[in-house]
């Protein structure tokens, strides 16, 4: 037992000495959480729009002022070429052109069709479809406006919308699940399997396997420091999350740490089962990016929909822990739900848990070949 | 001349020597593209709707049907009580709830107006609301057939008229692969580039043989030559394999010239290397190199505006994006692959990446020294 706190003592010794790491292991989570916080948002702010006014009469004026002024766009210039509207998208300065066919308000007036004519720069189609939408909505109201009052009644059914859990569609109350389960597999799953191929590579794994040490002590022992350090980054992104980003966490504190504590137990044996299937650093490295990081980043749910993605990749995803923990952080954050809605979640997790820690230890080799 | 090229002899050797590192160099891209292709969608396709029907006339279930019969939505649930609704909601199997008050066949008859409840689980906002776009199209739908439909109530026909026609270039099926796509891309060649280089120096420290090196004749600019040069050309061997996968897997476009998008990225992979470099001589294993190249990835990813628009983030940070390498590369990308851009339209983009790609070399070659500490 001695030689195993001793064991432990110098792993501590290893990762704190280790300034630089430790600098980005917390710098890391923190910008994460202001850029998901202030930076990164999906609405539409200031899109550049371009004008291209054949008429140029009072009510395409009216019009272009309504447009500007409604928040979303931002004016880049008037166009009065076809080949200016190609260029400037080409060179991305619009996002979009609004043309007015010739003798708007003549039309308008005289009961024909006035045309106008979005040209939207679809290569980026969300963007594009949000542009489109608020646009046409803002010449939709002017049309509106300037009915001359009828007898009748148009007919109307008002849509009532409330929004549950997130009524501000903040994107940071998404995010900060999302960005727990990266952190844990960031620091759980890569540094783990990082440390005991670097013994490997280093040669120094040599020393441990004959020492009294068991394996069992030796992997725990590799493993224990990083469990501590997880635990207080996810502490860190959590108290940030709630005091300065104010995300509601609603459900049960104790819920919360140990379903942490089992994701974190699922991404270390990981992290084991990886270190045993590499040599060197470089490998253990691009494994754990390519196998552990960006699925759990791309198909967990964390930045895109899973259930928009086609049906075999949702197949696949059925296999990444991160998704069932954000399932079941979400739901104890945002929806404030318990146990009895989560735990098929969580038995998922902690089945996986149980199997890949069990092909590790086996897979663990205490000789070398 | 001949040292460099020993030098890059080495190098390639111990490239493809590694047996490990190999299939992860080539497969990795591949399976990243096929699957980050496919995956990165903002598109919503699956909305699981509870309807909650209190009137159940034949209007209200004509309601109901023009949202089932469209792609989005499927049904999750169906009763008359609201609190069943939302239990499945908390659980998390329902989207959207969908409520349809009593009398609203009535109502609509007498009153020519109704209101409906709709309630969304807004955890991912950017989800409830492109949710909440489809349920409204589809209720003015609704509405405007029932108009049709009942001609009597109709009212009187507006005198004044405009026609909204709507143009999407460059990509009329607001297809996401060919936005995301190219920007996929970027990304793995800037890990390539990044990690491959940054971690390969610093091999060297830790394990010693950076001293041998050192001894040699060897000069500086011949070290940097040698170690800079095979990642150069993995890593544009690695986008023309993106390029073609890409074409073949997703059939992106290529409108514009493919010349001009390799000339991009050699500038652009200068600038990868040159960081990847500058880790390298500040710090001293493997472990560390590794982690400022993910941190700076996931800054540069996050701040490039390949998930989320440029545009949209707030002043300041987007003048922030203006020192993102990777910001101008997929907006490079983009333009010439997707939009045709010629080389005067992306003047800035190579002008920046260029002084870029010297500051960072330079940087990096003035922190290296053959003299260890």
């Amino acid at each position: 037992m001695n030689s195993f706190i001793g064991f432990v003592k110098k792993e501590f010794y290893h990762i704190i000495r280790d300034y630089r790491s430790l600098i980005i292991l917390f710098g890391l989570p923190i910008i994460e959480l202001i850029l998901f916080g202030y930076a990164i948002r999906n609405e539409l702010t200031s899109a550049k729009i371009g004008i291209y006014d054949q008429s140029n009469d009072h009510v395409t004026h009216e019009i272009t002022d309504k447009i500007l002024s409604s928040g979303y766009f931002q004016l880049y210039g008037y166009l009065h070429t076809t080949q200016q509207v190609d260029k400037a998208f080409r060179d991305g300065s619009v996002r979009e052109v609004i043309v007015f066919g010739s003798k708007f308000s003549k039309k308008l007036g005289d009961g024909e069709h006035a045309d106008v004519q979005l040209i939207a720069d679809a290569s980026d189609p969300n963007m594009s479809r949000m542009l489109v939408g608020y646009t046409t909505s803002i010449l939709l109201n002017y049309e509106q406006s300037i009915q001359t009052p009828g007898k009748h009644q148009l007919l109307t059914v008002v849509p009532e919308i409330r929004m549950f859990y997130n009524p501000e569609l903040k994107s940071v109350n998404l995010f900060v699940p999302g960005l727990i389960a990266v952190i844990l597999m960031l620091v759980s799953a890569l540094m783990t399997s990082i440390t005991i191929t670097r013994e490997k590579e280093m040669g120094t794994m040599e020393i441990l396997l004959v020492s009294p040490l068991k394996p069992i002590q030796i992997i725990v022992g590799k493993v224990l420091p990083y469990l501590v350090l997880s635990f207080v980054n996810v502490m860190m992104v959590l108290g940030m999350a709630l005091y300065i980003f104010h995300v509601p966490f609603r459900g049960g504190f104790i819920m919360f740490i140990s379903e942490s504590m089992l994701f974190t137990i699922t991404a270390l044996s990981l992290g084991l089962f990886i270190s045993t299937t590499s040599s060197s650093q470089q490998e253990a490295m691009m494994k754990a990016l390519a196998g552990l990081l960006l699925p759990t980043i791309m198909l967990s749910g964390f930045i895109f929909p899973v259930t928009s993605m086609p049906k075999i990749l949702q197949w696949f995803s059925v296999i990444i822990p991160a998704r069932w923990f954000l399932v079941i952080i979400k739901g104890v954050m945002l929806r404030g739900v318990g146990i009895q809605y989560l735990w098929k979640e969580t038995l998922i997790l902690a089945v996986m848990a149980i199997v890949f820690l069990v092909i590790s230890m086996k897979k663990f080799k205490t000789r070398l070949d | 001349m001949r040292t460099i090229r020993f030098l890059l002899q080495k190098e390639f050797l111990q490239i493809f020597r590694d047996k490990g590192m190999l299939p992860i160099i080539f497969l990795m891209p591949l399976i990243q593209l096929i699957i980050l292709g496919n995956a990165a969608t903002y598109e919503i396709k699956n909305i699981d709707i509870y309807i909650v029907n209190k009137d159940r006339t034949p209007v209200s279930r004509r309601l109901e049907e023009d949202f089932l019969s469209t792609k989005y939505f499927t049904i999750s649930g169906y009763s008359s009580q609201v609190s069943e609704a939302k239990k499945s909601m908390q659980e998390g199997d329902t989207d959207m709830i969908l409520v349809i008050p009593r009398h609203f066949e009535r109502d609509l008859k007498n009153k020519h107006f109704d209101k409906l409840d709709m309630l969304f689980n807004a955890e991912n906002g950017n989800s409830a609301a492109v949710s909440q776009t489809y349920a409204q199209s589809i209720v003015q739908r609704f509405t405007r057939q029932w108009q049709r439909n009942h001609p009597s109530l109709t009212p009187v026909k507006p005198q004044k008229l405009i026609n909204i026609d709507t143009v999407n270039w460059y990509n009329p099926e607001l297809d996401y692969t060919s936005y995301m796509v190219p920007g996929i891309l970027v990304i793995l060649v800037t890990m390539i580039g990044m990690f491959l280089s940054g971690m390969n120096i610093v091999k060297e420290k830790e394990v010693g043989t950076i001293e041998q090196l050192n001894v040699t004749p060897i000069k500086r600019y011949q070290f940097i030559i040698g170690k800079l040069a095979p990642f150069w050309i993995l890593g544009l061997g690695e986008l023309a394999f993106g390029l073609f996968a890409a074409w073949i897997i997703f059939g992106i476009p290529m409108v514009g010239s493919l010349v001009l998008v390799f000339f991009v990225a050699a500038i652009y992979l200068l600038v990868v290397l040159g960081l990847g470099l500058f880790i390298s001589t500040m710090t001293d294993t493997q472990q560390q190199a590794m982690f400022i190249a993910w941190f700076l990835m996931v800054v540069f990813i996050l701040m490039g505006g390949l998930f989320t628009p440029i545009e949209s983030m707030p002043v300041w940070a987007q003048k922030v994006t203006f020192f993102n390498p990777i910001a101008h590369f997929i907006e490079v990308m983009r333009r010439v692959l997707v939009k045709g851009a010629h080389i005067s339209d992306i003047k800035n983009q190579i002008i920046v990446l260029g002084s870029f790609a010297i500051a960072i070399i330079a940087l990096a070659v003035s922190r290296y020294k053959k003299v260890s500490a």
